[in-house]
């Protein structure tokens, strides 16, 4: 019952986002809401404003108008741009994830994988070693690590291994809300296709809400429950992602959907 | 005496009352690394610019200076100090601990316990101690702002991982005043309990980095560490080859290129005191005996 109210309320709500740069407007005019346990994916080519969009929901850039506000554990929504720099800081590694196209960008390459994992829970005062290590084991195991490359440096990982344990890493303090940009860039398409069905279980099964941006239409139509498709800093068409992908109604919606080679 | 060139204790005085503004600074704020316009000084860096700076501005001329270079008075850093001093300012020098009211040091605590009008200055060579797991400068500086440590006990976490134990043993990093987490500079970490509720003023001076920081007198200082791998100060198991002293800080000195070895008092003053005392360890010479005659 009460989780059935919690569900009811966005967890995140996204109000007239706006973006310049001098004359440049890298987004503009962006509204949407964000359930708990929704997968939003933000699509469109290189240069639309997505990486953009999702600098400014997570709060790592001051959108020029507009405003993000985000209901925190403690139930009450708040604006982000009101939090004080230690709020958000702590939020984002607490009740937020990030997962980086590039991993070494998320991840400290030069300690083990154990400690990377762990960092989160440290930062949050965890003081007892073997606890630390028993979760560590414990989510390099659900991201499909072995765990005898436990205390092995991420930089001797392969490029999939990497991005599974960033995602370990960032869903060891048991977030909300994570944020994904373009996590599967870089990969063949077997350790993609591996990584979209890792992503996709621990999100059921963890009631996550994910905004993932990427370039590919696969990707989104895998993971995603909702699409936001951008150009030139708008959002041109948004719906249902098997709706905008299978029925596209904008012109540019359809070209994207049509680029792509069938199978 | 005074060499007339110089200044009292080789600064000038506009350069000695910026450094004590950071040093009244740095009081303030236990364990915060306060920045300061360091001067070129005449050695190298890595040498003690740092502690040196440090030591001409708070050096009276009634004050007794003392200088140890890990733990000994007759080393060639330590003996330059205190003729440098000697000469800039004037002051009387010593090697005994308790005599001295100015003590600078590099990397020790001496083992005779500290009193209340005693300064012990540091000589720092990186007084972050965040910063090979986080290289950027205004990144670390954010995290003692915010207070967010969890880095540090991931570094803890790279020991026990790969030694089983925490193998970090010197420069081994310290919570000060449930505030800041500080670097004791390289001093082994036999001596951080050392540094926990001292008597004595302990300044910390890095002359290539440009910070200043302090621990006030009666000052609560912890080691970091995890619930189950306690901090745990660490000594040779021996006693000292020349004082028999069991509970003073070893250096390991290698004898011969067939494995012998022997362990010294590293706190040479501490030696020398007990020796004299009439402490004897394995390896000190005993007093000459005439054979006794043999009959037959």
């Amino acid at each position: 019952m009460a989780d059935a109210l919690e569900n009811d309320q966005p967890l995140l709500v996204a109000n007239a986002l706006s973006k310049s740069y001098g004359r440049i407007a890298a987004c503009r005019d962006v509204s949407f809401a964000l359930y708990p346990g929704e997968v939003l994916a933000i699509v469109g080519e290189s240069g639309s404003g997505k990486s953009t969009l999702l600098q400014m929901l997570s709060g790592q850039l001051a959108p020029s108008a507009g405003h993000v506000s985000y209901r925190m554990r403690d139930g009450i929504t708040r604006d982000l741009a009101t939090l004080g720099e230690a709020e958000r800081r702590f939020l984002f590694r607490t009740d937020w994830g990030f997962v980086h196209q590039d991993p070494a960008q998320g991840l400290r390459m030069a300690v083990s994988a154990g400690a990377n994992v762990g960092e989160r829970l440290m930062a949050v005062g965890w003081n007892h070693y073997g606890r630390i290590r028993d979760t560590a084991s414990d989510w390099l195991t659900r991201v499909e690590i072995d765990i005898a490359r436990i205390d092995d440096a991420p930089r001797t990982y392969s490029g999939g291994m990497r991005q599974r344990l960033q995602i370990a890493r960032n869903l060891v303090s048991e977030p909300r809300l994570v944020f994904m940009d373009e996590p599967t860039g870089g990969l063949d398409v077997s350790v993609q296709a591996r990584l979209l069905d890792l992503v996709r279980s621990l999100v059921a099964e963890l009631h996550l809400a994910v905004i993932i941006v990427t370039h590919d239409l696969a990707v989104a139509r895998l993971l995603s429950h909702r699409v936001m498709v951008m150009k030139g800093g708008r959002v041109i068409e948004t719906g249902l992602t098997d709706q905008v992908l299978d029925d596209p109604r904008e012109p540019y919606t359809q070209l994207l959907v049509s680029s792509i080679l069938p199978p | 005496m005074n060499a007339p060139a110089y200044n009292f204790a080789y600064l000038d005085e506009q350069t000695k009352r910026m450094i004590r503004r950071a040093i009244l600074k740095a009081i303030a704020i236990p364990g915060y690394q306060v920045p300061f316009a360091s001067r070129e000084m005449p050695m190298p860096y890595g040498w003690g610019t740092g502690g040196v700076q440090v030591t001409a501005a708070i050096l009276g001329p009634a004050d007794v200076l003392k200088v140890i270079d890990q733990g000994s008075d007759d080393t060639t850093n330590a003996i330059s100090i205190r003729k440098f001093f000697a000469k800039t300012a004037g002051v009387a020098t010593t090697t005994a601990t308790d005599e001295a009211t100015v003590i600078q040091t590099r990397h020790r605590i001496p083992e005779t316990a500290l009193h209340a009008n005693q300064v012990l200055v540091y000589q720092v060579p990186i007084p972050e101690p965040l910063r090979f797991l986080e290289p950027r400068e205004t990144e670390t500086r954010r995290m003692h702002a915010l207070a967010e440590y969890g880095l540090m006990h991931v570094k803890l976490y790279e020991d026990i991982a790969r030694f089983g134990h925490i193998a970090t043993a010197y420069a081994y990093p310290v919570k000060v005043n449930a505030r800041y987490v500080m670097d004791p500079s390289p001093t082994p970490k036999f001596d951080n309990p050392k540094m926990d509720n001292s008597p004595a003023l302990q300044l910390f001076g890095a002359g290539r980095e440009k910070r200043i920081y302090a621990i006030p007198p009666y000052t609560k200082v912890v080691s970091l560490d995890f619930e189950d791998h306690p901090f745990e100060p660490y000594r040779f198991n021996a006693p000292c080859a020349l004082c028999g002293a069991e509970n003073s800080y070893l250096d390991e000195i290698v004898t011969d290129d067939k494995g012998s070895r022997m362990f010294v008092c590293s706190d040479t003053d501490y030696c020398e005191g007990r020796q004299a005392a009439g402490h004897h360890g394995s390896l000190s010479a005993a007093p000459y005996k005439e054979k006794a005659p043999s009959h037959g």
